[in-house]
């Protein structure tokens, strides 16, 4: 190929996010707290008890089962805070609005914005409003920033993980991307999942008394559970073993994945999280999470271990094992 | 959700296991298994079913793959007739593989005219959209595809489309198979016979490996499904016994599908084909009989369709055969990777190069 182009894949959070990522940013941007790419920076230099964010949303359609790009953008960027260990306090909102897009539908987005954020007791401080010529963009995107405090004792970073730690997992994984997919498809299928956008927020609060024990955490966007996971394992000296058999997926996400040939392994969600933790926490990060609604479905799926360094396999339910890898092409683009 | 979790539950998984690992522990040699179909390869690597192989038992991935088995002169000739300005049809396995005159990929990039298609259908819908363009679709696959493929060539008769036609590399399974075990550079002991090239020609077709000696089952696609058919193959071996066994009597019948066979009757002649790694075979391939050849992009066209050359160092031939495993090809992960293919059975989602850089590696 002469001339490089930028190609879907690049936003896939597959392999060509990665390898753009580590290209072109971490080259450019990557001695500072980018380094580690977390989903929320700490600010060591100024103030180290803030958590700061962005993020852009170009789902479609904009509205979809179980919400629509606004309560989408409020609950994606208060996880991505969460899940780095702060507690969600601001938000700024930029709307990028496209010419004839109806009134009603800015309406109605707006008002899922200030109920979510309403939700998880954030403010939106600040935002943005551009218009752009029909058929610049999409209907609209919004961009997003978030600044939370530093909850204390969670130091979170993939290098703490060790053999033994457990992996956690806060519910069903992969209804969101199934259900915006089942819909922009056209599959009416009786049964099929709705979006789980929702905040991880209180599940993080909720193990504060465990947070020593918690090495990792993040919430499988783009890429699924397996983005997560290689991005955790990645050239380090343990591996991560994933149970099939406690896997949670909701019966309407397998079955439309069965017949999209979708690995729900792959498949983006946005209202859970998974923690890596050692071993003697878990049972405690599991009933506490138990005990909340958004973490009623909460399940031990892995084990970091010796063996496979650097590597994710997947112990199948009929015994065999099976490398788990970040998807090479675009699966299913504007997710979130 | 019977149809996932019955055909993947531990227990049963367990208990053919063990009747595996007995028929295994009295062999008196090693055995090879041929799993034909590309979606078998796939769902093998996929629930990591090797690992459960006894080391007396070696599964080997056979060649069905179309868009894997199409040489690289078809390739060349649909890249011409891209260039050329036609408007060119295909399933979307076939866009990203490489030749040495390119890709379709590539070509679309620089301005071709390439539509991938979930139904060949779609391609009759682009030559109503178009009718001052001819529309040209890529008629790869085996008797399963072949059999929605041709009823285009009906539709088109029907509601008078004229500039529409199909570059045919149609492949026959059962000619490839018995290449393959005439072929004395490759072992092969018995057949997982592909499931949905099964449904089409019926389980019977597998009869003549039978009496030859090589037991044959017909599995579906989900990993009990497999594990079944291995182990069956396995106490046949053991035993000495070679049978046809029809597992996936859920879609298959011993005939086949009937409408479907007298379709290939009314529309198709056996002919000589050319397969990526087996190379010419007799009668294995598929023309349009006189009656339809204006619907040939060949003839139609004046195309002359070789064998073409296979990329440099590809060894996606020997994989076919079941004679290489992909990851002793010194291509595999180094320069070809699905991300940029140096062959097709890295690009294709039923190509064995490409399970095996997803699942095993």
């Amino acid at each position: 190929m002469s001339e490089e182009t930028v190609v879907l894949g690049h936003g896939s959070g597959g392999l060509l996010t990665r390898d753009f990522i580590k290209q072109e940013i971490v080259t450019r941007f990557g001695d500072g707290p980018l380094a580690e790419l977390p989903d929320g920076a700490r600010l060591p230099a100024c103030r180290p008890d803030l958590v700061f964010t962005c993020d852009s949303y170009v789902v479609s359609p904009l509205i979809f089962p179980g919400g629509n790009i606004g309560d989408l953008a409020v609950h994606g960027t208060v996880n991505d805070i969460a899940v780095s260990g702060g507690d969600p306090r601001w938000l700024s909102v930029g709307l990028i609005l496209e010419e004839g897009l109806p009134l009603a539908t800015v309406r109605t987005v707006l008002d899922s914005i200030a109920q979510s954020a309403d939700a998880c007791g954030v403010t939106v401080a600040t935002g943005d409003t551009k218009v752009v010529v029909r058929g610049q963009c999409d209907g609209m995107y919004i961009n997003t920033a978030g600044i939370g405090e530093a909850l204390e004792g969670f130091e979170l970073s993939a290098r703490r993980v060790k053999p033994g730690d457990r992996i956690l997992a806060s519910g069903f994984l992969g209804d969101h991307g199934i259900a915006v997919m089942a819909v922009r498809k056209g599959i009416a299928i009786h049964g099929a999942p709705a979006s789980d956008t929702a905040p991880v927020h209180n599940l993080v609060r909720a193990i504060g008394e465990c947070a020593p024990q918690v090495r990792f955490m993040r919430d499988p966007t783009r890429g699924g559970l397996a983005a997560v996971l290689s991005e955790v394992v990645a050239g380090q000296a343990f591996g991560l073993e994933v149970d099939e058999a406690n896997l949670p997926f909701s019966p309407g996400a397998r079955a439309v994945a069965e017949l999209l040939g979708l690995d729900l392994l792959h498949v983006a969600s946005e209202g859970r999280m998974i923690a890596i933790c050692a071993p003697e926490a878990a049972p405690e990060i599991l009933s506490k999470w138990r005990a909340l609604p958004e973490g009623a479905g909460a399940v031990d799926i892995g084990r970091a271990g010796e063996h496979d360094k650097g590597r994710v396999v997947l112990a199948t339910t009929i015994g065999g094992r099976r490398l788990v890898g970040l998807p090479s092409g675009e699966l299913l683009p504007r997710i979130c | 959700m019977k149809y996932i979790d019955g055909f993947r539950d531990p227990d049963a998984a367990a208990y053919l296991t063990r009747r595996l690992q007995a028929a295994a522990a009295r062999m008196s040699r090693p055995m090879h298994l041929m799993e034909v179909c590309g979606t078998h390869t796939m769902a093998i690597a996929r629930s990591g079913l090797r690992q459960l192989m006894p080391p007396s038992i070696e599964l080997l991935s056979g060649p069905g793959c179309p868009v894997c088995v199409t040489p690289a002169g078809y390739l060349n000739a649909a890249l011409a007739l891209a260039r050329q300005g036609f408007i060119i049809a295909t399933f979307g396995d076939m866009v990203r593989v490489p030749a040495a005159s390119g890709s379709l990929e590539a070509a679309r990039a620089a301005g071709a005219a390439v539509e991938v298609c979930y139904s060949p259908e779609n391609a009759l819908h682009l030559a109503r959209a178009h009718p001052d363009r001819q529309v040209v679709f890529l008629a790869v696959g085996f008797e399963t595809t072949i059999a929605p493929i041709i009823t285009t060539i009906l539709s088109a008769r029907q509601n008078g489309i004229e500039n529409y036609s199909l570059l045919c590399a149609f492949k026959r399974i059962p000619p490839a198979l018995s290449a393959l075990v005439a072929d004395p550079e490759v072992s092969i002991d018995a057949f997982i016979c592909p499931p949905h090239v099964s449904a089409i020609i019926g389980s019977q077709a597998f009869q003549p490996f039978v009496a030859d000696g090589l037991p044959c089952v017909v599995a579906g696609f989900e990993p009990l499904d497999i594990l079944y058919a291995v182990t069956t193959l396995a106490e046949l071996l053991q035993a000495g016994r070679s049978e046809l066994i029809n597992q996936y009597e859920r879609v298959v019948r011993p005939g086949g599908n009937k409408r479907a066979l007298a379709l290939f009757e009314r529309l198709l002649t056996p002919i000589d084909a050319e397969w990526r790694g087996l190379g010419a075979i007799p009668d294995s391939g598929y023309g349009l009989v006189r009656d339809a050849a204006r619907y040939d992009a060949g003839e139609r066209f004046g195309l002359t369709v070789g064998p073409g050359l296979d990329p440099s160092g590809c060894r996606c031939g020997d994989v076919l055969k079941g004679k290489l495993r992909p990851d002793r090809c010194p291509l595999f992960g180094r320069v070809c990777t699905p991300i940029e293919p140096a062959g097709p059975c890295m690009v294709s989602s039923e190509g064995t190069c490409s399970a095996y850089f997803k699942y095993v590696q």
